[in-house]
């Protein structure tokens, strides 16, 4: 078993929520994104997600848009990315996700950055601008390869949606919480407990809910609802201030 | 049973490899809804004498196709004929899809329409679409652009729009862009995006070049007219590349040399320009694959042009596609080059010819006088000059 599919195992047996952090690698630099890791880690995150950072990140709010720049003048590549998990996957055994736009994955073949990942520990791979209808070859490659492709359902996605990307999803199905980018406001309405039976319905996979989730209350009413919390925005906000981030993924821990 | 050939799109907007739908999930339903409102509408009745009603009354369609014969006698070559959409109101072709995409929205019930804008030009089209079909309108467009296209900022404001300055990145078209989709991706319950080019995700290529091709459709039919015979060539520019398709899709059956000129700023070697053919390679961007400019690591490069609507980095996926199967030929256009046609067709013909359209008469100049004298050239004039007038006083050193 893969280490997302066992950590939602033993999560669901002991009754826990996934607490998953996302920060942007190479902000401010990737020695600094080593020591976050260790941070989060230490702090309760059961998975992390690390951004790659790419010149149009047309899925994310101003706060990651900033951290990509600032991670970019870095000179911070996918492959100085895949350099980092290698180096981290010495100490550590934690789930680790790759958020990254597709064209950075395009350029450098699709085949070679999935056995790549692999090679170097990444566990699964979230691409917001690549849809399961686009991704035939990534599926098939990545199952080959035992990379998790999760994909991204919405409040707008209908029935259709749903069946065609839970089914494509492995690791976990990732619900943006709200029609918009990273970082805007949360809203705990119906439509999102609304959409998240029909998802419930419809598989068996585990679901997280991410974009807009920025404090342990909202984590909490999150964590009622799902199988998993992703915090990104907030997380790094903190980072782009200097400020340490382990109380608050700690408060984010037991509220959930 | 014979195979049929692949349906070009096919099902999903696939152009061959490029096109397709490379969009947050969320903006799936919206593209699925676009797609279905579309299709419909088409091909109905109503919509279309509507539409036809408009390009006559309000549009001034059709635009003339213009003999220019002291730029024909000057260059010594083959007969030109320049198509006017500088005529259209608003001043460039890009009201043709505007206000198409207006009336669509306005049958989805969207009650707001955004759009993206570089030179401007689509912006203020936008606007006076959403004016008139009574939709509440957001323009975003780059800090640099709205510098150098300063008219049409105070244009889109008259015209009750809103003028959303993109300060992050390029602070060009393509900042724009980003910003509009994610506008769209918040508020795709009431908004229709109104894309401004034959690019983005499917269905955005094949709607824009159908709502453009009236262009095309309206020359060979006057062309066949005035000389009894079809063109030789058909010249356009192209920036995201509407205008291009727009003409030359009536003629794409007709075996007919074509050329798309892209912004060679100051030269491929400089790497600053916008000759996605010329300098790039495939990739993922903006919804769609096609060329694109990018680094080794796949981010997408900065580009230049003195022409604010060409200086974009990708390119329409059936350009790529009409380039693989040699239906259609690429070649760019300096700055420098685009800047002296731009002064020779003002003071030749008395037309001041947008910036972006001076890269096609730039290549009219080099084509022309190697043509024999009964040949004919068709050259997409795609819109006026009167917003670029500023700048290229700036750029010569005048204060106006
Ligand atoms: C007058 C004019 N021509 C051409 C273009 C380029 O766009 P496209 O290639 O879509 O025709 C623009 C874009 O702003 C424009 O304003």
């Amino acid at each position: 078993m893969n280490r997302i599919d066992r950590t939602f195992k033993e999560l669901g047996r002991s009754g826990k929520k996934a607490l998953i952090p996302y920060i942007m690698a190479g902000d401010p630099d990737l020695d600094a994104t080593k020591t976050y890791i260790n941070d989060l880690e230490s702090s309760g995150a059961d998975i992390i997600e690390l951004g790659v950072p790419f010149s149009d990140p047309l899925a994310d709010g101003p706060t990651i848009q900033r951290a990509a720049e600032r991670s970019l003048k870095k000179g911070t590549t996918l492959k100085k990315v895949l350099g980092l998990v290698k180096d981290i996957r010495k100490t550590s055994e934690i789930p680790l996700i790759l958020m990254t736009y597709y064209n950075p994955v395009f350029k450098m073949g699709i085949e070679s950055f999935i056995t790549k990942a692999v090679k170097s520990g990444v566990d699964g791979v979230i691409i917001p601008d690549l849809i399961p209808d686009e991704a035939d070859e990534f599926i098939k490659l990545s199952k080959q390869h035992k990379l998790d492709t999760i994909f991204l359902l919405a409040p707008t996605s209908t029935n259709d949606r749903i069946r065609k990307v839970t089914k494509a999803s492995t690791g976990f199905i990732y619900y943006v919480s709200i029609t918009g980018i990273t970082g805007a406001k949360l809203s705990m309405g119906n439509l999102m407990k609304n959409t998240l039976d029909t998802i419930n319905r419809t598989t068996r996979k585990p679901v997280a809910v991410g974009f807009g989730v920025s404090n342990a209350k909202e984590a909490a009413a999150v964590a009622i609802l799902a199988d998993g919390v992703i915090i990104g925005s907030a997380i790094v906000k903190l980072i782009a201030k200097g400020k340490s981030i382990r109380s608050f993924v700690k408060n984010i821990r037991k509220a959930i | 049973m014979k195979k049929r050939p692949d349906k070009i799109p096919d099902r999903k907007g696939h152009f061959g490899v490029y096109g397709g739908r490379f969009v947050p999930e969320t903006l799936m339903p919206a593209l699925i809804e676009l797609e279905d409102a579309y299709r419909k509408l088409r091909k109905n009745k109503s919509f279309i004498k509507e539409l036809k009603s408009l390009h006559n009354n309000y549009i001034g369609r059709p635009t003339a196709l213009y003999f220019a014969e002291n730029l024909t006698k000057h260059l010594g070559g083959a007969k030109i004929y320049l198509k006017r959409e500088d005529l259209c109101h608003t001043g460039a072709h890009k009201i043709n899809n505007a206000i198409a995409q207006s009336l669509l929205a306005k049958k989805m019930g969207k009650t707001r329409v955004i759009a993206e804008t570089g030179a401007g030009q689509h912006g203020v089209a936008t606007a006076t679409g959403a004016a008139l079909a009574g939709l509440d309108c957001d323009i975003y467009m780059g800090s640099e652009d709205i510098r150098r296209q300063s008219l049409n900022v105070f244009r889109m404001k008259l015209l009750g729009a809103k003028v959303i300055e993109v300060s992050i990145g390029s602070k060009t078209l393509k900042d724009a862009i980003n910003e509009a989709l994610r506008d769209w991706t918040t508020n795709v319950q009431n908004t229709h995006y109104v894309m401004g080019t034959a690019f983005g995700p499917h269905p955005y290529p094949v709607m824009v070049r159908d709502f453009q091709s009236v262009i095309g459709n309206e020359a060979r039919r006057q062309i066949l007219k005035a000389e009894k015979k079809l063109p030789d060539l058909l010249i356009a520019c192209v920036g995201g590349g509407s205008n291009s398709i727009g003409l030359f899709h009536a003629f794409l059956k007709d075996n007919i040399k074509m050329t798309g000129v892209e912004a060679g700023g100051l030269g491929i070697r400089s790497g600053k320009h916008a000759a996605r053919f010329a300098g790039g390679s495939l990739g993922v961007f903006q919804g769609c694959k096609s060329y694109l400019l990018q680094d080794r690591d796949g981010n997408v490069l900065g580009t230049h042009s003195v022409s604010a609507g060409l200086d974009y980095a990708s390119i329409g996926p059936e350009h790529c596609y009409l380039r693989d199967t040699d239906k259609i030929n690429y070649t760019y256009a300096t700055d420098k080059e685009a800047l002296s046609a731009f002064e020779l067709l003002s003071k030749i013909e008395g037309i001041i010819p947008a910036l972006e359209s001076a890269h096609a008469i730039a290549e009219v100049v080099k084509a022309a006088p190697s043509m024999s004298k009964n040949s004919i050239i068709i050259v997409n004039l795609s819109g006026r000059g009167d917003k670029d007038v500023q700048e290229v006083a700036r750029i010569k050193g005048i204060e106006l």
